[in-house]
């Protein structure tokens, strides 16, 4: 069928084609790897869209254009990893304080400092919980496939129109690296109706100001209410995850991103065996899909796995709230962590006399 | 009775917050009175710094964003390359422009950004109580340097107009004072000279403005005027740089 038409695409040029598909138009960034081929196809195709593309000095200054491009009502993306991610936080800060919508793009690769180029998850507390400073929030998506990174940069444009709230698509070195065929979409996102606050010259209206700066008494507490407001209808409306095999599991595995892809391979091979292994894929980390974890039986216990010591744990714990048993496995810095080490640790539990309650 | 004098209709008619005898009031004055000469109120998107004229766009009447300290021209580059048919201004004191934002100030103008730049030279940091600016002059004291700037400690006071002097993407640069009338009348002409280049799509215009900031400099306003015209200007002569 003509609509079923699939190419062979990275992970880091299928983000690039879903945003085009999305109307951006506006990037800026900075060279540096693994997400390489993101910003060289934005450098050759953003223009046949009409779009703007600007090859920043810095990613302090690539965010700072986001920031001015958003502002001028465009839909506006960047993208990096880590240290680059680390650098803009300054820019996303403001971007949050100032209601602006953006895309902000982490291929992730393993910290801390300039750490090394091979993937890792180990910048999740810095998307999940601010990263700047402030209260303030990211919407972040975690795709694990190359056919969902295309189609959760579209989604990630429009949750960022509809809240005003930046969004990040959270992968890894593997993800933005591989190939796997994509279908493209002729979907559009819809765009929000930004006329009432961008910057456009003030002909034939009041002058708008897009600005984070409140400095009389009550102005900005005021104005954190109203983002918090915003904050707690995107947790009770945008959680989302994959859930594979939870009824019956005596243990659910809890893994995003490149990560799940193995956890799926595992449970593949532990099922095949009989035993009762199920999967949660948190598929946005902010909010994080809390209810998933609500149904799990009286005997189940979580094995969390990360490329990272322990990050997403932290919101498995908070989620569970002390129910059910949680056990942890992560690598980062280079390893990820094998089948085989995964399948050994879900062994040891299973053979744990009185392991599970 | 013929109305010679009044308040240009792109500033607020409010009261500021600035001290008495600070020099960014007759600068905006100045912006908004060449704006309202241009005609271009309706299509202008200026870029507010972070120092004391954070809240210019409290007294000026047209679109305003803000930028982080020492972002305004990588903030003003987006906002002009997705509206070429704006007229986009940064207006920067000279820590912003010329100390944490050296490298956006650099490369927009490098890249030949059709933009244009009002940079407040005060040569002392003013919002934050005094301290040490880029600018700040060899002897001149301050609350990190008390002893007055030292060379040898601080280095020399910089001259990031004769910098990009250098650049073939800058199409202008003058440096003006605000220390008398007639020297105010020419800041306006420059200012005006830089948005009318913006206007011809000429690229990168910068008017670096010496600005009195009696405050931290410890001397009366008048006094203060009288410090740019013996001392000040001495290290930052007027004129056009390019």
């Amino acid at each position: 069928m003509m609509n079923n038409k699939k190419i062979l695409l990275s992970g880091n040029e299928a983000i690039a084609r879903g945003a085009i598909q999305a109307g951006c138009g506006f990037y800026a960034g900075y060279p540096i790897t693994p997400q390489n081929e993101l910003i060289g196809y934005m450098s050759n195709h953003l223009r046949d869209s009409g779009g703007v593309f600007i090859q920043a000095e810095s990613e302090l200054a690539a965010i700072n254009m986001v920031y001015g491009a958003a502002a001028s009502g465009a839909r506006a993306m960047t993208s990096s990893s880590s240290p680059g991610i680390s650098l803009m936080q300054e820019g996303i800060s403001y971007i949050a304080g100032s209601a602006l919508p953006a895309v902000i793009v982490n291929i992730m690769r393993g910290g801390p400092g300039l750490g090394n180029i091979a993937p890792a998850q180990s910048d999740y507390f810095q998307a999940t919980r601010g990263g700047g400073h402030g209260d303030y929030r990211l919407i972040v998506l975690a795709p694990d496939s190359v056919q969902e990174a295309y189609d959760l940069t579209r989604e990630a444009f429009y949750l960022s129109d509809k809240y005003r709230v930046p969004a990040m698509i959270l992968g890894d070195g593997v993800l933005g690296q591989m190939m796997e065929p994509v279908e493209l979409s002729v979907k559009n996102a819809k765009m929000g109706d930004k006329s009432g606050w961008c910057l456009s010259g003030c002909q034939g209206r009041q002058p708008h100001v897009v600005k984070s700066f409140f400095l009389r008494e009550g102005e900005l507490e005021k104005f954190n209410l109203k983002l918090q407001k915003v904050y707690r209808r995107i947790e009770e409306k945008e959680a989302r995850c994959e859930e594979m095999f939870l009824a019956g599991a005596e243990i659910i595995l809890v893994a995003y991103g490149t990560m799940a892809r193995i956890a799926k391979s595992v449970i593949m091979r532990l099922r095949n065996e009989g035993k009762k292994i199920g999967l949660i894929r948190p598929v946005s980390l902010w909010p994080f899909p809390r209810e998933a974890f609500r149904a799990a039986g009286r005997n189940t216990e979580y094995l969390v796995l990360e490329m990272s010591y322990g990050q997403m744990l932290e919101d498995v714990r908070l989620a569970v709230a002390g129910r059910r048993k949680i056990e942890f496995l992560g690598r980062s810095g280079g390893g990820i962590l094998s089948e085989g080490e995964i399948i050994d640790k879900i062994r040891s539990l299973i053979r744990k006399p009185g392991g599970r309650k | 009775m013929h109305k010679v004098f009044s308040v240009p209709d792109p500033l607020r008619k409010t009261p500021t917050h600035y001290c008495p005898g600070c020099g960014h009031g007759i600068a905006h004055r100045l912006v908004a009175e060449v704006i309202q000469d241009l005609g271009i109120r309706g299509k202008t998107i200026a870029v507010a710094p972070v120092g004391c004229a954070v809240v210019a766009y409290d007294y000026w009447k047209f679109d305003c964003s803000e930028a982080p300290h020492g972002r305004a021209l990588a903030v003003a580059t987006a906002i002009k390359r997705m509206q070429p048919e704006k007229i986009v201004f940064t207006y920067q004191g000279d820590g912003d422009l010329a100390a944490i934002g050296t490298n956006e100030t650099i490369h927009a103008a490098n890249r030949g950004e059709n933009l244009s730049v009002v940079f407040i030279n005060n040569a002392i940091y003013g919002m934050t109580g005094g301290q040490l600016a880029p600018t700040t002059l060899l002897g001149q004291k301050t609350s990190t340097s008390a002893a007055g700037r030292d060379k040898k400690l601080h280095g020399y006071p910089l001259k990031i107009s004769e910098m990009l002097a250098l650049l073939p993407g800058v199409c202008y640069l003058e440096r003006v004072s605000l220390h008398n009338p007639g020297e105010v009348l020419k800041a306006k002409s420059a200012i005006r000279r830089a948005f009318q280049n913006q206007l011809e799509g000429l690229g990168f215009s910068l008017v670096e403005v010496l600005s009195p900031c009696p405050t931290y400099w410890g001397l009366s306003p008048r006094e203060a005027l009288d410090w740019i015209r013996d001392v000040m200007q001495k290290e930052f002569p007027l004129g056009r740089i390019k």
